[in-house]
């Protein structure tokens, strides 16, 4: 009897210690990145967040042109996503026959499987010259003649840069976004969803008017859940954003992100404050993360905590 | 009055339909895009040379045996690490604790690893292991892939086990089994099926994992089996041969992507049905 309540202790006191190595480990990552990136933020303080330049032979480095190809290819890519992705929800639970509701959720969910790497070969292969011979001439030719706003679509179709990063990492977030819209839309209680009906309402009407405002929060956190996976996203971007350390107004100019400096020069990168001030650059983009996906999920289980009242 | 109304009405609705459906569309047909010309350029890769040779120097021929070796295996290690502590974890979520303090934090910080960035994971080992060791390595690597395996594992299994009948337990408790037994061979072997499919979810998320490889792992031409080394693997194979100005290197590349594309999406089809068997709602 004795032998057995050891038993129960030991077990507990185990799973105990693995459960808090899972908040040691986010504790081990930030205080790692922290000491990695001090001879950086030591040689160029907080001008390192500010600084444009990037230059590895004269030991000058800068944050803000990765910190703005990471924020603005985000940005473009929830822009484009985030309508297809309630388009796909709204399909799902409003208009697709029972029978095929299944398969072609999971087809879309499959979308999200495939490795980032796959999307970065497609991007740079198949995705890069179709949009330079089409898209991009075309909005050069529209869009680009507008005054002022013409220079976000100013310079040459190069097929790779900002705007065709932007459209992979939309297509890569489509699917968390479209599936966690899906699921905090069943969530409405079928007695609103028919009484709109009943008072004659029409679909849009009820998604406009019922399941929208029912599901705000949710919608909002998986749109963050979305946002925090575009910010983080490496080898996709990496093929196919041009990898420029420069900001240009125009979306179709190469540019970088942080995570494309890091998987393009992390290794060939030699002497200390190079190595460091890349660190640095993932420390950035670890605290971006952390503050959207922690928001995200903020709001998600605030949903889900509704729904169980 | 009333019937131009009705027809403004059933125009938005028709017009806000038609945009789901067409959404819907462009999704399945990116998915189709992406796979038809994984299939058009990646099986001419295919051939026997593919799977008994390695990776050749530029503007010869040859395969990719020891980057698929290297990916196997530092997989499987990642995996046998990463899925116990994953499954600890989760056990203490759902059965001793779920609704204490401690029990919230690990859930809303492990809901947050789940989507941290890969690439951040791969400099973390490589502030922790690589430079302590003083070189890249296959263990670095199974590390790196390790930690993405945790927050999988500790999601699926906790939700697995928390959909174990308490009923189950409670009889095990009333035949007098301390709680340990009632976990271990009660509630284990009810949401075993449940586990094994988070276990080959995780799996399918790190096989074409590749930033977090690269500053661990880096990669290795030649053949190694030696996991205190640099080690080939596929997705960093990949990522070079891709990039690289060589027609062969370029189309090993492409059999790379789709190999490890099939093996990913079967992977997850096999778990989506696992999922589906051992649901209790039936």
């Amino acid at each position: 009897m004795r032998r057995q309540r050891l038993g129960d202790t030991l077990f507990r006191a185990v799973t105990r210690s693995f459960a808090l190595g899972v908040l040691l480990l986010l504790g081990a990552i930030i205080a790692s990145l922290v000491a990695g990136s001090i001879p950086a933020f030591h040689a160029f303080g907080l001008g390192f967040l500010f600084s444009t330049a990037w230059n590895p032979v004269k030991d000058a480095f800068g944050a803000l042109p990765a910190i703005y190809g990471t924020l603005i290819t985000s940005l473009l890519a929830m822009m484009l996503a985030v309508p297809l992705a309630f388009g796909i929800a709204i399909f799902l639970t409003e208009l697709c026959p029972p029978l095929l509701r299944r398969p072609i959720g999971t087809l879309i969910e499959l979308l999200a499987a495939i490795p980032s790497i796959i999307y970065g070969i497609w991007g740079l292969f198949v995705l890069a010259p179709i949009l330079q011979s089409t898209l991009q001439p075309a909005l050069i030719d529209s869009l680009g003649e507008i005054p002022y706003f013409g220079v976000l679509f100013a310079g040459p179709p190069l097929g790779l840069g900002i705007l065709t990063a932007s459209i992979i990492l939309a297509v890569m977030v489509l699917p968390f976004i479209a599936s966690v819209s899906r699921d905090v839309f069943l969530t409405v209680p079928p007695l609103l969803r028919e009484s709109a009906y009943a008072m004659g309402a029409t679909t849009s009407e009820v998604i406009r008017d019922i399941i929208i405002p029912h599901s705000r929060i949710g919608i909002v956190g998986g749109v963050m859940l979305g946002l925090g996976r575009a910010l983080g996203e490496t080898m996709a971007v990496t093929f196919v954003i041009g990898n420029a350390h420069h900001i240009k107004a125009s979306l179709l100019a190469p540019g970088t992100t942080i995570s494309a400096t890091l998987a393009n020069e992390f290794t060939e990168a030699v002497d200390q404050i190079y190595t460091s001030s890349l660190v640095a650059l993932g420390l950035i983009l670890f605290v971006i993360t952390l503050i959207v996906l922690a928001l995200a999920n903020y709001m998600l289980w605030r949903m889900g905590s509704r729904e169980g009242a | 009055m009333d019937a131009m109304l009705y027809r403004r009405r059933a125009a938005t609705n028709y017009l806000i339909l038609s945009l789901s459906f067409a959404a819907t569309g462009a999704g399945l047909l990116v998915l189709f895009l992406i796979m038809w010309s994984l299939l058009r350029n990646g099986i001419p890769a295919l051939g026997f040379d593919f799977f008994t040779q390695n990776t050749p120097p530029p503007d010869r021929s040859g395969g990719l045996l020891n980057a698929i070796y290297g990916s196997l295996v530092m997989t499987a290690v990642a995996t046998a690490v990463g899925t116990p502590v994953g499954i600890l974890c989760g056990t203490f979520l759902a059965e001793f604790s779920r609704s204490s303090k401690l029990a919230m934090t690990v859930r809303f910080i492990n809901d947050i690893l789940l989507s941290a960035p890969s690439i951040v994971i791969g400099l973390f080992v490589y502030e922790v292991m690589v430079v302590p060791m003083g070189h890249f390595s296959g263990w670095a690597g199974s590390m790196a892939l390790a930690i993405l395996v945790v927050p999988v594992v500790v999601r699926t299994s906790e939700n697995m086990l928390s959909l174990v009948p308490a009923s189950l337990r409670e009889a095990a408790f009333a035949l007098g089994a301390p709680q340990w037994k009632v976990v271990v061979l009660v509630v284990y072997r009810a949401a075993m099926q449940g586990m094994l499919t988070g276990v080959l979810l995780a799996v399918a998320r790190i096989a074409g994992e590749t930033a977090p490889l690269l500053f661990t792992a880096l990669n290795n031409q030649f053949w190694s089996s030696n996991m205190n080394g640099p080690m080939g693997n596929l997705p960093v194979v990949i990522f070079q041969f891709a990039l690289s100005p060589y027609a062969d290197w370029q189309r090993l590349a492409w059999g790379g992507a789709l190999l490890i594309t099939l093996a990913i999406l079967s992977l997850n089809i096999i778990a989506r049905f696992l999922a589906n068997w051992s649901s209790f709602e039936k």
